[in-house]
Order: structure tokens, then C-alpha cells, then sequence
């Protein structure tokens, strides 16, 4: 019997860059197979491959015995394989209902109306994973997860014989997660060949049959979840070395100059409460942590201090309030905010990106800066001249780090820097955190929900829940006092 | 719900204009009657804006080719009105494919560009072709559509509504929504097994198709086809301003727009020089600070919150 999919020899370069190298698979009817890698591991560029995306250059795609390699994504879709995007960007007009309806439509110009059974069948998806309630609604008013059960839906809808899952857990809550679980075992139930996506053998084990580990574009290892977290190589390129904690040398009056002192901040978005009474400071040269899950309010509270949202309560920076600034004047006053979302600047280089954070230097200075930048992000430097959108995720957020400090910070805000990263990248980035913290005086506040990293760097702690700051102190006491509800 | 309030608004208005004739002038049904002809250009474009995303700044190209052919075979051969408007049409269309093929390769603002510069090439074959073509002057069209008002004011009056109708269905239809779905993410959509490429090119030949046919109509009733009527830059600039103005992705919003736009043009006839000027500002202003334009917000509640 012929697999569903079965890819073979697949290579694909981005310039230089081999992104894949050389990887072979298949699935069978009926079964998961776990796709897993750190970031840069070339495993998403796998499934644009199949999906065809991207077009590899060299290899085969097969599906059942058809070689689909290179054919355009429309094509490749009708042949049976079907998409759950990590990011959904959904018609802004269109209910939810009518997005399951345009997944069941045929590829014909001439289709001028949908009779009856299309509405019927649409309904009937958005029953099975659970949209029947909000069905009517337009997709900016759900909530993350029922848009993530929408991708879902609208994959059930193509029927595809392979479903290809990016990330299918990412930012969701643990019941929302055993809930999708079931939503792709049912996929395997029915016979489809189901390829998940994802950066560690955790979160997927339960579920799949087999996996696949990759990294730096290569094969790693494959078998059996058990077999492969076995794996020697797999735990070197995850686990890598352990995180230490280490104390910050002292430095005279750290502490108790106040550089930021936020006071009862309050932020609404329409009638929900973002941040409820919160206040915050820090001194001069700490480096302060704020942790709190997807959702707790640490982003707002970031965007309140950079000037990006309305609020009410005071932010003072060095005595003087800096409520009416302007985000862009707040940010000349020293306050540099190194967003979530990173913001680079995707078709200018790696340098481009950086020199543009260092505008205001003479060239000197600027030169000066980034060779120290350099010295701290080394992979920046062999990179310099590659766009920035082709950089992986890791290196992108060590490029909007280095950005950010090419604008010499008085205080550096790092909003989840760790978001969407595997392991050994965090630990190059902990590293360079820690060099930076041991070498230089700059003041840091850094918002996570990976207490792991956010803890050894941090002089203090906040601890931020459903908008409120719940806790506050030093990470030496975080584990027994706080750690309980958290972890 | 969205239907109910569409029709709510839409046959009243159409009432009204069906009667206009029985009250008021000829000299305002003729100017109603090029607004008419003005809202199909805007319509059509609105289809190739609104709802594949791909940004047209040469509707007059499509114009230019439909008018103007029209007005040749006319001209030169007295073909009967009937055959040059659909000989002109059907040229609008194939000059529409032959610029589309290429330019919907290209991503970003380049199939804009292309649209641009082909309003240019247009108009500079017809100007040094001026033996032919009547250049800058224009070349007059022996038949017209009719020499009475009111006639010629129907027969925009029908175009109109049976363009709009065709149109508006198509928005709405399922080729509507997948159409939507190419022009917002072009890779999503052709994950679902949409063939992208193929539904652009429909939508821009549809598009060709309303506005040659429009702009033969137009000419006809002129009975003169001009650079400075059908094909100058400044006359796409307009319809995109209507369009814009009425509001994106309504299609009937495009309508609305054509209307108020040479309603106010007249209306501030007065100020001369600073009529242009009045109305470019209230289209700034609408733009800046309702982007959803005249129609946006009416018609787009439809959906529970």
C-alpha cells in the first residue's frame, strides 16, 4: 500500500541558507506524525514545501503515489492536503459561519449561490468543534482559541486525505488543549494522514504515533515520542546547558534612585479591564521581572508606560510624570520597548535594522556600539547582510534586542522575548541577557510567562494576574511563596 | 439582516430617481445622466479594489479603450450603435486580460504601477495618432444615443441599475467570497484549494467589461469622444475619489459616491477654480476620518457584534 504522503529527498535553500537538507517521510492512513524542532530547524519550511508554499529544490512530495513537488498551493489543495495556519487572518466582514461555507466551495467561477446542504454542512463543522454558539459573529470579536477552532473547521470542511497542523497548541489554556487533541485524534480516527508541527516532544506526545526531530534543517532522529526524547542528540539540542542564577554585582545607589514609578494604573480596552490598580517601580540599574500568563495584563501595562494606550493613574520617569507625551517622545527620553511582536524591518538587512536604531549616534559611537553588539549576539555578524525576515525567530529576536540597544536605553523593556522560542535559543539569549546585566549598568524590565528565564536575571519580581499584581519580591523567595499557584 | 437594510436603502433612492424626470429639468438630467455612467466606472472599480484587492489607478485605461473603439468603428465604418458598444466592451476586455496577465504576477503596488502607466501609453497612442483619433481635440461620433433628455437619462439611469445589480449579486455571491478571500491572503486562499490568479483575472475582466461598455455608452450620449472625457488621468483619479468616497467593498456605496461628487462639483460651480478644491477637501476629510466611506458603516453592521 502506497502512504498518503510520503516526501522524499527534500531540499530547500533561501540563498544561501540550506533551510531543509536532504529530509524523507511518510505518513500512512491514519496516522500523527510529529514534526519537531527548535526555531530555524527548517520544520514550518517543510510544510510550505509540501503545501507548496514554498518550492523546493530538490526532492519529492508524494501523495498517494503522485509527486505534487512544485505545483502551485491551489492545486496541491485540491489533490487532498488542507492547512491549519499557526496565525489566522480571517475577512473582517464575514461571520463564521459564512468562512466554513467558503471553505466547502468549489473552485468555480460560476458559482452564484450555495443552496441549502452547503449552509447545512457548514453549521454542522461548526458544531463538531464547538463555534456553534458564535457562529454568527464576525471573527474580531472571538476569543484566540475559537479562531484557532475556525482554522480547524475550515480544514474539516476541504476534507484534505493529509492535514498539515502548525503549532496546534500555542497560547492555548490547558482544557482548550485537550479539546483540540480530540479534534485532530479525530482526524486520525477517520483515516486522514495528520503532520503536526511543533517545537518540542512534550506538548505532543499524547498524540502522535510517531516523530520526526530536525534541526538546523536536518534529520535528527525519529521513532516512537518515548524513543526520540531518548535521544542523545535530540537533549543535547534542547536541554543544551543548564540555566544558572547569579546574583548581580553591586553597585553603589542601585536601587534607590527610582527611574520609573508607575502609580495606580488603571487600563480599559472598550468595557474589558486590561490593568486594574497597578503599581510598579524601579530603581536605576535594576533589572526587574514582571511574570504573568498570555493574557495577564504585561503587555498593556508595557504599552501604558511607552505612551501607546490611554490610562489613567500616573507613570512617573525620573520624578517628572510622563502622561500627554507622545510615544515617540517618551521613547527619546530613554524608554525603549522591545515589543512581543519585534517589528523589525523585514526586507532591510540585518544591519540596516540596527543602523537605523543607532540614527542619532555619530558614526564613531555607532561603530563602537555594534561591534559590542556584535560581541553579544556573535550570529549578527555573520548575518549582517541577509533580510531580516529570512533571519529564524531566535535571531530576529536577538535583532530586535540589539536594535533596541543600538538606542542606548536608559531603560530597556523587554516584552516575552522567549515567545515561540525553543530552548537552546533561549539559552544563547540568557546568556547574552547575563552578559549584559554583569557588564553594563542598564535598567531592565522584562515581561515573561517562562518563569525559568525570567527569574535568574531578575533583581525583582512582580507577579501580574488577571491585570492585578499579585506579588512582589525577590526571585530567592518566588518559588515558596509564589511558585505553587503559578507553576 | 444586512439584505433587509440594503433594500431599505437602496429602492426608495431608486423610486425617487425613476420620477426625477416628471420634476426637474433637462439640464440636471444630463448631468445626473453622465453621474450615472460615472457610477458604473466607479462600480467596477470598486469590485477590483473592494474585493480582490488589487488597487486600479487606471479605470480610465478600460474607459478609454471601450470609448474609444466604440467611437472609431462608428466613425469610420457607421457600424450601428449596438455593435460598437460591444465590440467596445469586448476590447476593454481583451486590453484589460492583455494588461492583467503580466501585472497580476507581480505582488505589492507594482500591479497599481502597471495600471498607471497604461492610462499614459493610451493616451499618448491616440494623441500622436492624431490623424486617426482626433488627438487632443477629440473625434465627434455621427449617431447618438437619442437627442431627447429624458430617453437619454433612462438609458443611463437602466445601465446603472443593471450594471449595479450584476455587480453588487457577484460581490455577494460565493464567487464574492472567495474573491475577498484572494484579495486579503492570497496564500490562505489558495490553501483551500482557490486558484487565486484565475479569480483576479476575472474579476478585472468583469471590471473591463462594465467599464468599456460604460464608457461607449457615455460617448454616445456626448456624441464626441475626447483624451480629457474618457482617458485622462485626471477622469480615473474621479471615479477612484467616488469610489472611495461611497465607500470600499459596498459596490453601491461607488454609486453614491459618483453622485455626490458631480452633484457637489455643480452645486459649487459658483466658486470657479475653488469647486475642485471644496470637493478634493471633503474627500480628504471623508478618507482621513471615515475610511469606510459614505455607505461603510451602513452597510456593514449586518453582522452581530
Amino acid at each position: 500500500m502506497t502512504a498518503l504522503l510520503e516526501v522524499g529527498g527534500l531540499t530547500k535553500r533561501f540563498g544561501g541558507l540550506v533551510a531543509v537538507k536532504d529530509i524523507s517521510f511518510k505518513i500512512e492512513a491514519g496516522e500523527i506524525l510529529g514534526l519537531i524542532g527548535p526555531n530555524g530547524s527548517g520544520k514550518s519550511t517543510v510544510m510550505k514545501c509540501i503545501m507548496g508554499i514554498e518550492k523546493p529544490n530538490a526532492g519529492t512530495v508524494k501523495l498517494s503515489g503522485t509527486d505534487v513537488a512544485g505545483w502551485p498551493t491551489h492545486r496541491i489543495a485540491r489533490q487532498g492536503v488542507g492547512i491549519v495556519f499557526q496565525h489566522a487572518r480571517p475577512l473582517q466582514r464575514q461571520t463564521i459561519l459564512e468562512h466554513i461555507i467558503l471553505a466547502l466551495l468549489p473552485d468555480n467561477l460560476l458559482m452564484l449561490r450555495t443552496d441549502h446542504s452547503v449552509r447545512q454542512r457548514a453549521e454542522a463543522i461548526a458544531a463538531r468543534v464547538g463555534l456553534t454558539a458564535v457562529m454568527h459573529r464576525l471573527p474580531r470579536t472571538l476569543a484566540f482559541a475559537d479562531l484557532r477552532r475556525l482554522e480547524l473547521a475550515k480544514a474539516i470542511a476541504r476534507n484534505p486525505k493529509v492535514v498539515l497542523v502548525d503549532e496546534p497548541f500555542a497560547g492555548l489554556t490547558a482544557a482548550e488543549v485537550t479539546d483540540f487533541s480530540n479534534l485532530i485524534a479525530s482526524f486520525r480516527a477517520e483515516g486522514h494522514a495528520v503532520l503536526l508541527v511543533d517545537h518540542n516532544v512534550k506538548g505532543v506526545a499524547a498524540l502522535v504515533d510517531r516523530v520526526l526531530a530536525m534541526y538546523l534543517g536536518e534529520h535528527v532522529a525519529e521513532g516512537t515520542a518515548e524513543e526520540v526524547m531518548a535521544n542523545e542528540t535530540v537533549r543535547r539540542v534542547y536541554l543544551g546547558g543548564k540555566i544558572e542564577t547569579a546574583a548581580r554585582p553591586e553597585r553603589e545607589g542601585k536601587g534607590h534612585t527610582p527611574l520609573l514609578d508607575v502609580r495606580n494604573l488603571g487600563v480599559l480596552y472598550g468595557k474589558a479591564t486590561a490593568i486594574d490598580d497597578v503599581s510598579i517601580h524601579v530603581g536605576e540599574g535594576e533589572f526587574v521581572s514582571v511574570v504573568g500568563l498570555n493574557g495577564a495584563g504585561k503587555t498593556t501595562l508595557f504599552n501604558a508606560i511607552s505612551g501607546l494606550v490611554p490610562y489613567s493613574g500616573a507613570i512617573n520617569w525620573r520624578g517628572t510624570p510622563l502622561a500627554g507625551k507622545t510615544a515617540g517622545a517618551i521613547a527619546r527620553t530613554g524608554i525603549v520597548q522591545c515589543p512581543e511582536t519585534r517589528e523589525l524591518f523585514g526586507d532591510m538587512s540585518v544591519r540596516e535594522n540596527l543602523d537605523l536604531g543607532g540614527q542619532h549616534m555619530t558614526p564613531a559611537e555607532s561603530t563602537r556600539q555594534l561591534d559590542w553588539l556584535f560581541g553579544l549576539f556573535p550570529i549578527l555578524k555573520s548575518r549582517q547582510g541577509q533580510a531580516a525576515r529570512t533571519l529564524s525567530g531566535g535571531e530576529q529576536q536577538m535583532l530586535a534586542i540589539a536594535r533596541a540597544l543600538m538606542m542606548h536605553p536608559k531603560l530597556l523593556i523587554l516584552d516575552e522575548p522567549t515567545l515561540g522560542l525553543a530552548p537552546v535559543i533561549l539559552e544563547q539569549l540568557s546568556k547574552a541577557l547575563e552578559t549584559l546585566r554583569q557588564t553594563t549598568d542598564i535598567t531592565v524590565l522584562l515581561g515573561e510567562q517562562n518563569v525559568t528565564f525570567a527569574l535568574p536575571h531578575a533583581d525583582r519580581v512582580y507577579v501580574i494576574e488577571h491585570s492585578r499584581i499579585v506579588w512582589e519580591g525577590d526571585p530567592a523567595r518566588f518559588a515558596e511563596e509564589a511558585g505553587a499557584g503559578y507553576l | 439582516m444586512a439584505r433587509n437594510r440594503t433594500f431599505l436603502l437602496v429602492a426608495p433612492a431608486l423610486i425617487v430617481m425613476a420620477l426625477l424626470p416628471l420634476g426637474v429639468g433637462g439640464y440636471i438630467l444630463g448631468l445626473l445622466t453622465v453621474a450615472y455612467y460615472t457610477a458604473v466606472f466607479a462600480m467596477s472599480w470598486d469590485l477590483l479594489f473592494g474585493f480582490a484587492g488589487e488597487v486600479n489607478f487606471g479605470p480610465s485605461f478600460l474607459i478609454g479603450v471601450g470609448a474609444y473603439v466604440a467611437a472609431l468603428l462608428n466613425h469610420y465604418w457607421g457600424w450601428p450603435i449596438p455593435a460598437c458598444l460591444a465590440c467596445g466592451a469586448v476590447a476593454a476586455v481583451i486590453g484589460g486580460a492583455v494588461l492583467a496577465v503580466p501585472a497580476l504576477r507581480l505582488s505589492g503596488p507594482y500591479f497599481g504601477l502597471i495600471t498607471l502607466v497604461a492610462v499614459l501609453m493610451l493616451q499618448n497612442i491616440i494623441v500622436l495618432n492624431a490623424g486617426i483619433t482626433g488627438g487632443e481635440i477629440g473625434i465627434d461620433i455621427p449617431d447618438v444615443l437619442s437627442i431627447d433628455e429624458t430617453t437619454n437619462y433612462f438609458y443611463a439611469f437602466g445601465f446603472m441599475v443593471v450594471s449595479g445589480g450584476i455587480l453588487f449579486g457577484l460581490s455577494r455571491s460565493p464567487v464574492g467570497l472567495i474573491l475577498q478571500a484572494s484579495g486579503q491572503d492570497a496564500i490562505e486562499a489558495a490553501a483551500l484549494g482557490f486558484n487565486v490568479a484565475k479569480h483576479k483575472l476575472t474579476a478585472f475582466c468583469i471590471s473591463a467589461f462594465f467599464s468599456g461598455l460604460a464608457g461607449g455608452m457615455l460617448i454616445f450620449y456626448m456624441g464626441t469622444a475626447s483624451v480629457g472625457t474618457v482617458v485622462d488621468i485626471a477622469v480615473g483619479v474621479n471615479v477612484i475619489i467616488a469610489a472611495v468616497l461611497g465607500g470600499r467593498r459596498t459596490i453601491l456605496g461607488a454609486a453614491v459616491g459618483s453622485i455626490f461628487l458631480i452633484g457637489a462639483n455643480e452645486v459649487l460651480r459658483p466658486l470657479g477654480q475653488l469647486a475642485t478644491f471644496v470637493v478634493s477637501a471633503v474627500a480628504l476629510v471623508v478618507i482621513l476620518f471615515f475610511p469606510g466611506g459614505f455607505l461603510g458603516n451602513y452597510l456593514h453592521t449586518g453582522g452581530r457584534e
